[in-house]
């Protein structure tokens, strides 16, 4: 982990988390062996650009559900959703799971309320569309965007 | 980027023409050689995408301050007519509706601070919500969550948030007109409950500052700023309501333009008719977004009178200006010879109406509005005027910070938060702040030399350099 809080381009503790360079913002990587896998780390980088993924207990769950045609669309709303649940219910999110039948999305995030103990980053205002992009590459899902900060 | 590709078509003004009957608008980029150098090759692609939205009028224009972002360039204008199929773009404003820069003068000389200095900056720091994940006191039925949506910082004021005296210097007088509540998502309304008066995070800050040196007498006096002057500017936005109706419409008007069978180059650049239920729907929550913003500044306005009475019990703080960056305003422009109304999209950049302008309070109105440029933490912030020129020249548009000059990981490789506020106080600049990592992102070194920004806003005629001011005390977000 990076001297000033949850971990950089490079520095991902995930082998699925990664970063691209964008000037103002932040651009956000997840990749995995399905598309699921990957909506999972990429809502791990999301969030770990504001907390210490590692330090926050799994205290409180919520569940989010949606219907989207796009992958890369879904990709966009599966973030924003879970940054507005976070916001509204006041939680620093650690763990993420989703699951997609069809065009139906279900997924679930673990966290807790923040506190003074977690390590704060800076916060992500939303997912844009810009170089949104969810592609399968040799068996490999890899699904990206660039969020606000 | 490689400026042989422009026409230098004025001073401080380089155009890209459109080349083999491309179907798009010019792109103009404002500032010096060095710095529309030093842009982004993403810079000339989002502003040319912008160019080739349906309805534009004139440029896309990049200012002075111009770096990559997401749909439009960050500092990207453009104006687009109704009437001609003009269109309204959630990316063209942003997730951080009306982001702006609420500037407070004192009567405070700069010599009083060093005494107590660290005392007030502890006391802002307490007093301002700062940071991910931090709340205001204030919590807000759905009920006053729409008042506020439609009464701005006028709403503010009326719940006791300091001085009616403040609404003159606010844009709009600090209520957006046609805001519509109803627009506006639950959800928004619910992620906004405990945010209002929170400051928020990333380039977000307040900062005490010092006048340290004034460039146009006339308009200083005008603005009631001298040198050695202390001066507060807060930077922050509409916050999670703001965010929601961005996140909202963003992904609801790119799947409209894909039904109309819009083609866009970058599905951020999502947008709408101006004239259709998807663009008057748009507006009217991004009004109420706007007003959110104007409510929030003006409740950190009082907190910061509040912190500052405590330290410094003679201090006066009046509101000098509110100016907004993420906006889409109705405005009448001359074009050509006609004044016409065109919605005029300004995504991190600031409004500067020239002198005589009918919506500048009586005050300013000789010498234009104020125009302030936020610096970084370790440099510098300017207050500019309005010009005349700037009507012709950028819809009455001109620089407001800055500028990013590299990415966040980039500044988190180079500096380490702990050592930049061991540095800036050894400088005499007390850092107050919940997130190193924060910090080292918005390190000084991290933005363009906003002395150079500044100059090239005044030397490109977008608005002409009042004071200097240098900052003393940085709480950040």
């Amino acid at each position: 982990m990076a001297g000033d809080g949850p971990p950089t381009a490079g520095e991902a503790e995930s082998p699925g988390v990664d970063y691209f360079e964008h000037a103002a913002d932040i651009g956000v990587i997840g990749r995995g062996a399905t598309v699921e896998e990957a909506f999972v780390h990429a809502a791990e980088a999301t969030f770990a650009v504001m907390a210490d993924l590692a330090a926050i207990r799994p205290l409180s769950r919520f569940r989010v559900r949606f219907e989207e045609d796009d992958a890369e669309l879904a990709l966009a709303r599966w973030l924003n959703r879970l940054l507005a649940e976070a916001r509204s219910r006041r939680l620093a999110l650690g763990k993420f799971a989703v699951r997609r039948k069809g065009n139906r999305w279900e997924g679930e995030a673990w966290g807790e309320p923040w506190h003074p103990g977690l390590d704060r980053g800076v916060e992500v205002k939303g997912a844009t569309l810009t170089m949104l992009s969810v592609r399968a590459n040799g068996g490999r899902w890899d699904a990206r965007c660039v969020v606000d900060v | 980027m490689d400026i042989s590709k422009l026409r230098e078509t004025a001073p401080f003004a380089w155009t890209l023409v459109p080349s083999g009957g491309e179907p798009r608008a010019p792109v103009v980029f404002y500032g010096s050689r060095e710095l529309v150098e030093a842009m982004d090759d993403k810079v000339v692609e989002q502003a040319s995408n912008v160019a080739r939205l349906p309805g534009i009028v004139g440029a896309s224009m990049a200012m002075p301050d111009a770096h990559w972002g997401y749909g439009f360039p960050i500092g990207g204008v453009a104006a687009f007519d109704p009437d001609k199929g003009g269109i309204v773009s959630a990316g063209g404003v942003g997730f951080d509706i009306s982001c702006g820069i609420r500037c407070l003068r004192t009567n405070l000389d700069g010599e009083s601070l060093p005494p107590v200095a660290a005392a007030l900056a502890d006391g802002l720091f307490a007093a301002i919500p700062a940071g991910v994940g931090e709340e205001g006191e204030l919590r807000l039925s759905p009920g006053e969550i729409d008042d506020m949506l439609v009464g701005g910082a006028r709403w503010a004021v009326g719940r006791g948030y300091s001085s009616p005296a403040d609404l003159e210097f606010v844009e709009e007088q600090g209520a957006m007109p046609g805001a519509a509540p109803g627009a506006v998502s639950d959800l928004a309304k619910k992620r906004q409950r405990g945010e209002v008066g929170t400051l928020g995070s990333g380039n977000h800050y307040l900062e005490v500052q010092v006048v340290e040196r004034i460039f146009d007498a006339a308009a200083a006096e005008a603005f009631g700023l001298a040198v050695g002057q202390v001066v507060v500017c807060i930077h922050c936005g509409s916050r999670g309501l703001g965010h929601q109706i961005g996140t909202d419409y963003l992904v609801s008007m790119a799947k409209a333009a894909e039904r109309l069978g819009t083609h866009l180059p970058d599905r951020e650049l999502a947008c709408a008719p101006i004239r259709s239920d998807e663009g008057q729907q748009y507006l009217g929550a991004m009004r109420a977004g706007i007003n959110c913003a104007l409510a929030n500044r003006q409740v950190l306005t009082h907190l910061t009178r509040e912190a500052f009475a405590t330290v410094l019990p003679g201090a006066s703080l009046e509101t000098l200006f509110d100016v907004s960056h993420n906006t889409c305003k109705a405005e009448r422009h001359r074009v050509d010879g006609r004044v016409r109304e065109l919605f005029v999209h300004r995504k991190g950049a600031t409004r500067a109406f020239g002198p005589g302008h009918p919506e500048l309070p009586d005050r300013y109105r000789e010498v234009g509005q104020p125009v302030i440029i936020g610096g970084s933490m370790g440099t510098a912030s300017y207050v500019l005027c309005g010009t005349a020129e700037s009507e012709a020249r950028s819809y009455s548009s001109a620089s407001h910070g800055a500028g990013r000059a590299m990415s966040r990981h980039e500044a988190l490789r180079r500096w380490q938060g702990r050592a930049l506020v061991d540095q800036l106080r050894g400088e005499g600049i007390f850092i107050r702040t919940k997130s190193m990592r924060g910090v080292a992102e918005e390190a000084p070194g991290a933005y363009k030399d906003v002395h150079v920004v500044a100059e090239s806003t005044e030397q490109a005629g977008l608005a002409k350099r009042v004071a200097l001011l240098k900052p003393r005390i940085c709480v950040k977000g």
